[in-house]
């Protein structure tokens, strides 16, 4: 062994703990600049101008534009779940539960985080693409230029948009949800709509509906605000757009699921 | 005559590139100067700086007699008020049509009535030869057009100082022609607007700049007016008017 990687060798424990430490320190720079921008768009919701016709347009945009998808979205995943509950509740002649179970999951945690992964893919994709393409052809620093703040003229509309419009859309695929659930049991396990109903009003409670419209609106302010971070920070022409795009979805969704265990943990045990 | 911007010993590094080494110049109220230099020399950086766009590592920028750089974000959104600036790729919105983008920083800051505002932006579009366009967007124009879109951006407001950055680069002669005239023609028109170019043109620099100042390395190698640039005798600024490769410039 040479006296070089001999020295290599011990200063290996060194390289692992310089490594690990830089990238911790730059994880808690990007966390400390997100805090930042975050609660500077929290301040330009409240600061004039209020840009009500860019929030009608981006309301426009995630939500009408997102409908059909929602829609059909929903229906699958109210029908694969009542399918899914149906095979194996019939197990132990309890396919009359059918209704109740799906339901109560629909509004607990499916229908917001599917919402949330629907809107993630189809808006919020489409929001980082938008305003990374603004970034790298400078016409972010000409927003700036000419004393207009990209987060209140980009942000602040889609992040109020978001607010109002998700927990909607999350109301809407509730009730889609029930409806596919509801035609599997109907037509595959000949469960009348009495009882389907029956059940529902039996299980389900106002706040079962209530914790899933508030992790809706918890979720929109995190797709909206991730996505147009990494849009406002991408750089490198159309790869650092598209980039930024894959980090914005995957960093959503992660983030959507570490706050949904957090709140449902509180909903839970509180 | 007291300059309205002065950097004081201005640096400026991206990853390992000194692009700003030490800068120190004054830009004179009321003309035209034109920062010129090769690519690569900090002239963009420095009217990203000027705008406050970007923050130097160290020195200071006085604007006015006021030190810019210590700024906070709600101050520096005042004060960019006074600015116009014309981006080298002219960066138009691209959603939004051209008489929106000429509206664009009327409508954010100008409290007046829409038809006035309006009357307005027809009234530069005129200006830089492009009247009746307002409904086309950006992508169906030549990249001549876009750019005298938005120097039409630029000029509505009627800013104290006017930044253009590379404003000739990519037309045609005769355009390039009409833009230098057009930049002469505000500054004869308006006595107080400052107007400050970067350019590799040199001819046109030397027909209607002003004051010129030279960039190498970082740095201000010289300024002073065209007189005093064809006489000049460093070698640096030598080669670069002559435009040959041999010679004591570095080339990265």
């Amino acid at each position: 062994m040479t006296e070089i990687t001999r020295i290599q060798i011990q200063l290996l424990p060194v390289r692992v703990l310089e490594t690990f430490g830089s990238s911790l320190i730059s994880t808690g720079r990007g966390f400390y600049a997100f805090g930042k921008y975050f609660l500077e768009t929290v301040r330009w919701c409240f600061k004039p101008p209020y840009r009500w016709s860019l929030v009608f347009a981006q309301m426009e945009f995630i939500g009408n534009q997102s409908l059909v998808v929602l829609i059909g979205g929903a229906f699958a995943i109210g029908a694969v779940f009542g399918l899914q509950i149906g095979s194996v509740f019939r197990v132990f002649q309890a396919e009359s539960m059918l209704g109740a179970i799906t339901t109560k999951a629909l509004c607990e945690e499916m229908a917001p985080f599917v919402t949330t992964v629907l809107i993630t893919g189809r808006a919020g994709a489409a929001m980082t693409a938008e305003i990374a393409t603004m970034r790298v052809n400078e016409q972010i620093d000409a927003m700036e230029a000419m004393a207009v703040d990209p987060i209140s003229y980009l942000v602040m509309p889609r992040f109020i948009a978001g607010m109002f419009v998700m927990p909607l859309l999350c109301a809407v695929c509730i009730f889609v949800g029930v409806i596919g659930s509801y035609s599997v049991g109907n037509l595959l396990f000949d469960i009348d709509e009495g009882t389907f109903v029956a059940k529902i009003a039996q299980l389900v409670e106002p706040k079962d509906l209530w914790r899933g419209i508030s992790k809706a609106f918890a979720f929109s302010t995190l797709v909206t605000t991730v996505c147009c971070h990494f849009g406002l920070t991408a750089s490198g022409g159309a790869r650092g757009v598209g980039e930024a795009t894959t980090k914005a979805v995957v960093s959503s969704l992660l983030a959507t699921l570490f706050v949904d265990v957090i709140m449902t943990y509180f909903q839970v045990m509180w | 005559m007291t300059p309205i911007i002065e950097f004081k010993d201005v640096t400026k590094t991206f990853g390992k590139s000194r692009v700003l080494n030490h800068l120190n110049l004054a830009i004179p109220r009321g003309r035209i100067n034109f920062i010129i230099g090769k690519s690569g020399e900090g002239k963009s950086v420095t009217i990203k700086h000027i705008m406050g766009l970007l923050k130097p590592d160290s020195g200071q920028i006085f604007v006015d007699g006021e030190d810019i750089t210590k700024y906070d974000i709600d101050q520096l959104r005042e004060y960019r008020k006074n600015f116009g600036m014309l981006f080298q790729n002219a960066a138009l919105f691209d959603s939004i049509s051209v008489g929106e983008n000429v509206l664009f920083p009327l409508a954010e800051h100008k409290r007046q009535k829409m038809s006035v505002m309006l009357d307005r932006v027809e009234e530069v579009l005129t200006q830089v030869g492009l009247p009746n366009m307002q409904h086309k967007y950006p992508a169906e124009l030549s990249t001549g057009q876009r750019k005298r879109v938005g120097l039409a951006r630029a000029l509505v407001t009627k800013p104290r100082v006017i930044l253009y950055d590379e404003p000739t680069t990519g037309m045609d002669p005769l355009v390039s022609e009409m833009i230098d005239q057009l930049i002469v023609q505000l500054s004869r028109e308006e006595k107080d607007l400052t107007s400050i170019v970067i350019s590799h043109d040199l001819k046109a620099a030397l027909a209607t700049g002003e004051n010129l100042m030279f960039l190498y390395k970082g740095k201000l190698a010289l300024h002073g007016s065209a007189a005093d640039f064809k006489t000049s005798s460093d070698l640096v600024v030598r080669q670069f008017f002559s435009g040959k490769v041999e010679g004591p410039m570095e080339f990265l």
